[in-house]
């Protein structure tokens, strides 16, 4: 049973603070919890901590910490459940979950944690039924405007794709003002694959793992049908068969309980009635078995001489995506050995750029089109570590602390898979003349493509 | 019984329904797969999903109120209603019209809508919320077939689907439940088999939870549902959420605690990458360590040599210790990699994988030689205590097969003055004197200027009083430092101080989804004891026989032994000696004679143990170090008559409990009886003196 839930920013500042049950302590636990946070010695774990009878358990969301606090043995599972629903909640009335909006909008952020929460248990977390109950309007900070097609991205997030819906589209309260109507109808499918590669220093593949998700924000009115229509040869486990093609075939599917699977067995549709706001359709993994071939491919060498610390590393890093395809926000991230100091740099194209961060050379490709191959070389002083003998060898093995390399990028209208949406068909009938609007995007990102060298 | 009482009136209903439809349908044989048409004639040619148009019409007609005043004409559409519902269409869209027809004095239209409404309600839960209304104004109505109609119809709105917080709830109230028989614990369980496959992680480990406690005396039940839930585990494993992740990973280390195989096959799933924070790489290091096998070893120890280079070093350092614990099965490829570590020359890398030669050498003894080889250079790259510690204990313990290692204990003997840490010099003291007795010609004068130092300059006392210690048993001659020094020591590979490797599900499954796996075991124990010391273990026994009250019990503490009678029956031989070798086998062969559990909160201080052991001629033979959990002992002792008691003590710091096993050589539940209440008296005192 929840005993407190509090909402602090990234600085530790409380936003939002509750107390259900007043059985533990006042207002100042938030102000505990964070020094306790940033004081934590490097092996223990920040995600469940403990300071006199009472059990802090927290997550990290768009840089806020979400807090509950509970003095009894309870489920970690159904908590974390618990919090990131809440974020998605408070993401859906206040429009996107933020230090600002939180902050814009605390009566609102009460009035919900009322209805949520009663004395420490849940009532209800459904989009559906706390509109009932919730009076307050969000105050968004500045208009909507579907004229701003600067970036895009999903459901905001802030990528260079262009010709699509706007960042801010998605990024709205659900329950926004009733008058403007014409901007309620409208839907969000997103299709995104999380990878996750290590490639061995020989190039052969050690591990791939696709985390996929299909991702729905519906601003529809609550009970609308809507069928999504998925790739026919998409197959479940390793036996199924679909189609004479390869199939796209993943390894386990979860569905969202909302999802009615009638015909999916005989046409692979998803049929739902899916409530207003953000909901996740569908989970799948996928591991090993790629049909398409990995997007990236990188072709290190390193020249190292001990005697004079000089460091050479030249990356070369070739996209195999499709010709048309292209990959955006591409880093290469590459620990170095200690105590580098100098760095000079030859890139193939002037819109590269590289610098030493942290111990680590990093290396920014806003844009790498598939097909095509680029490079680097970069060049480095390394302080000999004082015990070392002195005679220079000039050896290929790579001095200590000197990768793995990895990547990390997002691929638009690609998914790894190869999975595809069909079709989104509405069976809503709008009252006016405004045809619903609908989205649908698919998206691969990665923060782990790992290459050792 | 009940249960046919139960079922006899929904015939009857059944039976008065079916007389009550007209009997149109004889006349068509059903055929609902017809695609054409849509007009009221030709409904039962409608397509499955269809049946918009029906329901709009018969709408219309519950609605029209000079239909509703014909009671006839107003039956019939019901009837219509009814029909169509039981042909498959979808009658759900005119749910409100017939909550309102059923408030009516029409008994037949009332049946008919009572069961139109246990059919729809699940689908439309808000509105069957109105009918209930109307079901107790007629439980209260003076016709009684018109109550049992509305109660029996109540209780069969099955409309309250609980959500996933209320399945979690409903799942965790469930453990308090026992099962009578065996049969309904399997009916339980296919009840609730659904839950595993719930999109919410929080149920499917409710439910996972539930499963494995019902089923505790079916192990492979619970083997099959942890198979079960590996897929939902990986999948929370590798989330996007790190906090989710984070507890998945406890959870599956509590699973290979007692299933070590269980995700061999998946071990990539737990490679650490880069972008990860620092707590989850160290959890993924441990579940490596713990799932490794012939097939994986390699890709393993591949993955883990390449943390042992990352830039954070605490990392590196608990990369390098996996690697030291998978060579107690793996050893030849560990210790070769370790050795290639050895060549970085890197302070943080040398040091500990010296202290992880130091374990390793100890129990498996086989890879001595290996390591003696690697040595040779270390003693450049280690600063820390620890480190130097370690190397130190290898080079006195194996310095016979180390040709240098003389030469590097001469070099700490010259810089100790500059020493800071006196737990070094104390390990110092030591090796030299084990190596003097097999190197003497090498050691001989480091030696005499090291004891010098320690007895006339050091200021620390401990090692002060262990140079003296030394000195004077050299003065007794070298065989009695040879007895002292290179005593034998216990076989590691009989594991009597080890952990068990394998612990049943059943001892942790009550922990399972809870706090418990995300602590760790150990922390949880402090925290549950600060948390809950008041309410402590059950009263300790006072009416036992002890009749040494030695200097260890302080003044407030003595009346309460003292008001004990002196039963005088058992007479503990002092001095007895016991080899380690003897009592393990001795050990091994006895039967326990006597199990018992005590209270134990807290922390230990095993000297004071041993020391008030001593005072009641109950000798130590063996005991972990002090902070090990679990916390063993071997005790033994010898009364007046012969009789041998053997002992282990075993705390284990999760439960605060203290669990004695006593072995006895002759069977005399007499003296047994008054051994076991020395002991018990002892530990209860040093309980309380502790607390």
């Amino acid at each position: 049973m929840i005993s407190q839930f509090f909402i602090l920013s990234s600085k530790g500042d409380p936003l939002i603070y509750k107390d259900f049950r007043g059985d533990s302590g006042g207002r100042d636990v938030a102000e505990l919890f964070y020094r306790k946070l940033t004081g934590l010695p490097g092996d223990e774990s920040p995600v469940v901590m403990h300071h006199e009878g009472r059990h802090f358990i927290h997550i990290r969301h768009s840089g806020l910490y979400l807090v509950v606090t509970t003095s009894e043995n309870v489920s970690p599972f159904g908590l974390l459940e618990l919090l990131s629903r809440l974020a998605t909640l408070l993401g859906d009335y206040c429009g996107s979950l933020g230090e600002g909006t939180i902050s814009r909008n605390v009566a609102l952020v009460y009035e919900l944690l009322d209805e949520v929460l009663d004395y420490g248990y849940v009532q209800t977390t459904s989009t559906e039924m706390l509109r009932n109950f919730i009076q307050t309007e969000a105050v968004v900070s500045k208009p909507f405007s579907l004229f701003d097609l600067s970036s895009v991205g999903l459901f905001g997030a802030e990528t260079q794709q262009s010709k699509v819906a706007p960042s801010s589209a998605a990024s709205r309260p659900v329950l926004s003002s009733r008058s403007d109507q014409s901007q309620k109808n409208e839907v969000f499918l997103d299709v995104v694959e999380r990878l996750s590669v290590l490639i061995a220093s020989n190039g052969s593949l050690l591990k791939v793992d696709v985390q996929g998700e299909i991702r729905l924000k519906s601003f529809l009115p609550s009970g609308s049908e809507m069928r999504i229509g998925l790739t026919e040869e998409f197959c479940v486990g390793k036996s199924e068969l679909r189609g004479y093609g390869p199939g796209i075939r993943v390894d386990e599917v979860s569905f969202h309980s909302f999802v009615n699977l009638d015909e999916f067995e005989s046409h692979r549709i998803l049929r739902l009635q899916p409530p207003q706001g953000e909901l996740t359709v569908m989970r799948y993994q996928l591991s090993d078995d790629l049909p398409s071939p990995l997007p990236f491919r990188l072709f290190p060498s390193v020249q190292w001489d001990r005697g004079s610390g000089r460091l050479q590393v030249y990356l070369k890093l070739r996209c195999d995506l499709p010709l048309k395809s292209q990959a955006l926000n591409v880093r290469l991230h590459l620990p170095l050995p200690r105590g580098v100091i100098s760095l000079s740099q030859e890139l193939s194209s002037p819109e590269q750029k590289a610098e030493l961060a942290e111990g680590a050379l990093r290396w920014d490709l806003p844009r790498v089109q598939g097909g095509s191959q680029l490079s680097g070389l970069f060049q480095m002083d390394v302080p000999r570590p004082p015990g070392l003998p002195s005679h220079g060898l000039s050896t290929s093995a790579p001095p200590l602390g000197l990768g793995p390399a990895s990547l990390s990028f997002e691929l638009p209208r690609h998914t790894c898979s190869g999975l595809q949406v069909r079709f989104l068909r509405l069976a809503f009938r709008p009252c006016g003349n405004a045809n619903p609007h609908k989205w649908v995007r698919h998206l691969s990102h990665s923060d782990a493509y790992v290459i050792r060298i | 019984m009940s249960q046919k009482k139960r079922q006899k009136p929904v015939v009857w209903v059944e039976q008065i329904l079916l007389k009550m439809l007209p009997h149109q349908d004889e006349e068509e044989p059903a055929s609902y797969r017809g695609s054409s048409g849509s007009c009221p004639g030709t409904v039962r040619k409608m397509p499955y999903l269809g049946s918009e148009d029906v329901v709009k019409e018969l709408k219309k007609a519950l609605c029209n109120p000079h239909i509703q005043a014909d009671r006839l004409r107003y039956r019939n559409v019901i009837q219509r209603v009814i029909r169509y519902m039981t042909q498959g269409l979808d009658m759900s869209g005119v749910f409100m019209e017939m909550v309102k027809a059923s408030a009516t004095v029409d008994i037949v239209q009332k049946k008919l809508v009572y069961l139109y409404m246990c059919t729809y309600a699940p689908l439309k839960p808000d509105l069957a919320l109105l009918a209930i209304n109307t079901l107790c104004k007629d439980c209260s109505d003076p016709n009684p077939m018109v109550r049992g109609l509305a109660l029996r119809s109540m209780c069969s709105l099955r409309m309250s689907k609980l959500d996933q917080w209320g399945q979690a709830e409903v799942l965790n109230f469930l453990l308090r439940y026992q099962p009578r028989s065996e049969e309904e614990l399997f009916d339980i369980l296919n009840l609730l088999d659904s839950f595993l496959k719930s999109g919410s992680p929080g149920v499917v480990m409710g439910a996972t939870k539930l499963f494995l406690i019902l089923a505790k005396k079916f192990p492979h039940v619970q083997t099959d549902v942890l198979v079960r839930v590996k897929g939902p585990l990986l999948a929370a494993c590798s989330s996007e959420s790190r906090e989710l992740c984070f507890v998945a990973l406890c959870h599956v280390r509590q699973i290979l605690h007692s299933l070590p195989g269980h995700f061999s096959s998946h071990y990539k799933k737990f490679f650490c990458s880069y972008s990860e924070p620092h707590y989850i790489k160290l959890q993924k290091v441990e579940v490596l360590c713990e799932l490794v096998n012939d097939e994986n070893v390699q890709q393993v120890l591949e993955e883990l040599r390449g943390y042992c280079t990352d830039v954070s070093a605490d990392f590196a350092q608990a990369a390098i210790f996996a690697i030291g614990s998978i060579a107690r099965t793996y050893t030849d490829q560990c210790v070769q990699i370790l050795t290639e570590l050895l060549g970085l020359r890197q302070e943080h890398i040398t040091t500990v994988v010296v202290q992880t030669f130091r374990d390793l050498v100890w129990l498996c003894p086989q890879c001595t030689e290996a390591v003696c080889q690697a040595l040779p250079g270390c003693e450049e790259n280690i600063q820390d205590s620890e480190g130097k510690q370690a190397l130190i204990w290898l080079l006195g313990v194996h310095g016979e097969r180390i040709p240098n290692a003389p030469y590097v204990l001469e070099d700490f003997v010259e810089n100790v003055k500059s020493e800071t840490f006196p737990a070094v010099k104390m390990e110092l003291l030591t090796a030299l004197l084990r190596l003097f007795l097999s190197r003497p010609a090498e050691c001989q004068d480091m030696l005499g200027r090291l004891l010098y130092y320690c007895i006339e300059e050091e200021k620390d006392m401990a090692v002060r009083d262990r140079g003296l210690f030394y000195y004077r048993l050299l003065l007794v001659g070298i065989d009695e430092v040879k007895r002292i020094l290179c005593s034998p020591k216990s076989d590691p590979t009989l594991g009597l101080l080890e952990d068990p490797a394998e612990r049943p599900v059943n001892s942790w499954a009550s922990d399972f989804n809870t706090l418990v796996p995300v602590y760790g075991k150990s922390r949880w124990a402090t925290i549950s004891k600060c948390h809950g010391a008041e309410r402590c273990g059950p009263e300790l026994p006072k009416t036992s026989s002890f009749a040494a009250s030695g200097p260890l019990i302080p003044e407030e503490n003595k009346e309460r032994v003292q008001e004990v009678p002196d039963s005088g029956a058992l007479m503990l031989v002092p001095n007895l000696q016991l080899t380690a070798d003897y009592f393990e086998k001795t050990w091994l062969s006895l039967k326990v004679a006597h199990q018992q559990v005590l209270p134990w909160q807290g922390e230990f201080h095993p000297d004071t143990l041993q020391m008030a052991l001593q005072v009641v001629n109950i000798q130590t033979i063996a005991m972990s170090r002090a902070g090990a959990r679990p916390w063993k002992a071997y005790l033994s002792a010898q009364d007046d008559t012969g009789c041998l008691f053997l002992t282990e003590l075993l705390w284990k710091p999760e439960n605060s409990e203290m669990q004695i096993s006593v072995k006895q050589n002759e069977t005399r539940t007499e003296t047994l009886k008054s051994f076991i209440s020395v002991l018990e008296t002892v530990i209860g005192t040093i309980e309380e003196i502790k607390s």
